[in-house]
């Protein structure tokens, strides 16, 4: 995760890996007495307003992939998560809305401003992943999505001739939705993540989480984790790649105990106690996404747009980008794609990852 | 004056009697996906505990199940009538990564109860006729999805002839009041569409009173029931204790109609439709299959093996025919065993009774 100071990088992605704007530090950025007099203050600590200002001006990409079961409100949660209509819900009951055959992958771009950053959120929906009789493989069609955009990346970062800023369309987070059964995890959930842990950071999430009482979730929760870690599944965080001891107290925590964060999401608002809450309202009471009594929705907000939303980046592009990246060289003889052997055409991109060191 | 007065009148008593001193059994299939809150709800709807020992399996388990098909029994007594209620599950249903054709060995379940039953109606000791064909199925649909699931649609098209299906939405305390009823609409438009039959609640006679008639539409209107199960009792806040489940934000009352239609399933299903449950069961849909059966059977040849897989060629969902009549010294031992149980509890309560006697009288000598 970035501190104050990141630590110098000298590859091309650096432009893309500033820090993301943060909340005012509690710590003056300058030493308290501003005299550039002082003995041995040089100003190298300016460098993070420089930074800071550079994000601005350029902005920043976001890719966050959502998988589930259709119905599962996957759309809802995007909209709930960035506060616009980032993501088209499929659930109008009026329109014929037609379950996929296959496993589709829809992404859609949007640019949103807030306290003069830009960022630039792709949302990319999976419709019909699990809805089907038979869903042998239906991962299939996302792994390859996920290679593919590694794939371009690779390729614009071998060229001659570099564009300045590379287009970033990696996945950096995928939330799975895990269906409240109340049971346990589905044996579709363990499979893909079983094979896409390891090529993209997983964030399992608890759907429709106001099905269950309080009880009944941190059950549930618990078989989820141990099912998990019986299963060999590194959500993210994940363990091996805590940098340092302050990272580690952090990311345990979260590990241990908020996730799988259950979540509820909603795009209407109600009055409660002279206040407009989103929410959803039924019978017996009224549900309050953002109240931490109901739902853990503000926690996964929290995690993944205030402070770990660099880091999820910086995962993608140092660990899994890596991986995908070696793993391509080394199949090409230790040459850069674009350029076999005695000029010969580079193999096509594989649907399946090589499984990694396991 | 009394010439006109037969005294048939009394018929309705005397068959009253007669079921209340004979029993009454009745078999309920529960289908549907895992964690929808079948198990809740059938020891809500019964009172019963029928799942206290159940063991559920893990995620890494199920990768492998196969559908299983389970039965439990519970006597039930009310009113001085009992019930004898099998309950049939089926554990597996919709799991696995790849559920094609996991309905095949419910849809045989039910044939096997029909053939038992057609068996044994042929055979020579028909008193004791048990009867255990699946009565009602009570198929459970997700509130998360957006309507039927193409698994849905295919295991109701593979019994909606073989079974009365209620179709029952589970945990509706996750749904709105609005988007309960989109999901209704969505789901009796599909079954228009997929042309499922689902059992018909029979319309109320012409005569009954407008209150009657009005709620029998509202129930009607209701399908498919929005449920919410639950067995624990809460006490909300000083009022009255309820059935419920408690939230953060509010307390779900499972006998509130506002709340769900929990009431409503329960007084269709077991006030008031019971019997025409069986009945339908037995002179339509049995009956059906009696014909199919007889009728190839009728075919010339038909006892032959060769035109037997002809046989199962041409009717790709029914089970080959046995001969007629079959194991009937099996049966015949079966339904000995029966009868002597049953003389055997007489002679306990007879017996039971006689003490009770003999201690009052001496009770009243000693006084």
């Amino acid at each position: 995760m970035s501190k104050g100071l990141p630590e110098a990088r000298t590859d091309a992605a650096m432009s893309e890996l500033v820090p993301e704007p943060r909340p005012k530090p509690a710590v003056p950025m300058k030493p308290v007495s501003i005299n550039s007099n002082l003995l041995g203050y040089i100003g190298i600590d300016t460098i993070i307003e420089q930074m800071r200002k550079k994000t601005m001006k350029t902005g920043f990409d976001f890719n966050i992939m959502v998988v589930g079961q259709s119905g599962l409100g996957k759309s809802t949660l995007v909209n709930t998560l960035f506060k616009s209509q980032v993501s088209r819900k499929a659930s109008s009951w009026n329109r014929e809305e037609k379950i996929p055959k296959t496993v589709e992958i829809k992404a859609v771009g949007h640019v949103i401003e807030e306290g003069g950053v830009k960022m630039k959120l792709t949302v990319i929906d999976t419709p019909g992943f699990g809805d089907q009789i038979n869903n042998e493989n239906c991962w299939e069609p996302i792994e390859k999505y996920i290679n593919e955009q590694y794939e371009k990346f690779l390729k614009e970062e071998v060229n001659i001739a570099r564009k300045k800023r590379i287009p970033d369309t990696r996945v950096h987070c995928c939330l799975y939705f895990i269906s409240p059964t109340g049971h346990s995890l589905r044996p579709l959930d363990l499979e893909f993540m079983k094979h896409l842990s390891k090529v993209v950071n997983i964030i399992p999430v608890i759907a429709k989480a106001d099905t269950m009482t309080l009880e009944e979730k941190s059950e549930f929760k618990q078989r989820v984790r141990k099912e998990l870690e019986v299963n060999g599944i590194e959500f993210y965080p994940q363990k091996e790649f805590d940098e340092d001891l302050e990272d580690k107290t952090e990311n345990d925590k979260i590990r241990q105990e908020s996730m799988p964060f259950a979540v509820v999401g909603s795009d209407k608002e109600y009055q409660v106690n002279g206040k407009r809450v989103l929410g959803r309202k039924t019978p017996w009471g009224i549900i309050e996404v953002e109240n931490l009594n109901h739902c853990e929705f503000a926690l996964l907000r929290d995690f993944v747009i205030r402070t770990h939303l660099q880091d999820l980046k910086e995962v993608t592009h140092n660990i899994h980008y890596e991986t995908y990246r070696a793993k391509r060289l080394n199949d090409n003889g230790g040459l850069p794609p674009g350029e076999g052997l005695l000029g010969t055409v580079l193999p096509p991109v594989p649907a399946t990852p090589c499984p990694t060191a396991e | 004056m009394d010439k006109e007065y037969v005294g048939f009148a009394a018929l309705p008593n005397q068959l009253h009697r007669k079921s209340v001193k004979k029993g009454f059994d009745f078999t309920l299939m529960v289908a549907g996906e895992s964690g929808l809150g079948k198990s809740t709800l059938i020891n809500s709807l019964f009172l019963t505990n029928l799942y206290e020992d159940r063991q559920l399996p893990e995620a890494s388990a199920r990768l492998t199940q196969t559908l299983t098909i389970e039965r439990r029994g519970v006597e039930i007594e009310e009113g001085g009538i009992k019930v004898k209620l099998t309950l049939v599950d089926t554990p597996g249903f919709g799991d696995s990564v790849d559920c094609s054709d996991c309905w095949l060995p419910v849809v045989r379940f039910i044939e096997e109860q029909f053939e038992q039953y057609l068996r044994d109606e042929s055979g020579l000791n028909r008193k004791n006729i048990q009867d255990s064909r699946v009565h009602c199925c009570l198929y459970f649909i997700s509130p998360f999805g957006r309507g039927l699931r193409p698994l849905d649609v295919a295991f109701l098209r593979a019994v909606h002839e073989k079974v009365n299906i209620i179709p029952v939405i589970g945990k509706a305390d996750a749904l709105m009041p609005k988007e309960t009823q989109a999901l209704k609409q969505r789901i009796r438009d599909q079954l228009k569409e997929e042309e499922i039959n689902i059992y018909q609640f029979p319309d109320c006679d012409s005569d009954e009173d407008e209150d009657f008639k009005r709620q029998d539409a509202e129930m009607k209107e209701s399908i498919p029931f929005a449920v919410v199960g639950s067995c624990e009792v809460v006490r909300d806040g000083g009022t009255r204790p309820v059935r419920g489940r408690r939230y953060s934000w509010g307390t779900v009352e499972v006998e509130n109609p506002h709340h769900c239609d929990f009431l409503n399933l329960r007084r269709m299903l077991v006030q008031t439709h019971l019997q025409d449950l069986k009945e339908v069961t037995h002179d339509l849909l049995y009956e059906g299959y009696r014909a199919r059966c007889l009728q190839s059977l009728a075919r010339p040849g038909a006892r032959d093996r060769a035109s037997r897989s002809k046989l199962s060629r041409q009717s790709a969902t029914e089970i080959p025919l046995p001969m007629l009549p079959l194991a009937e010294t099996e049966k015949l031992i079966r339904e000995k065993d029966e009868e002597l149980r049953r003389m055997q509890e007489m002679l306990e309560k007879m017996q039971a009774q006689m003490q009770q006697s003999q201690t009052q009288g001496e009770q009243s000598e000693a006084l």
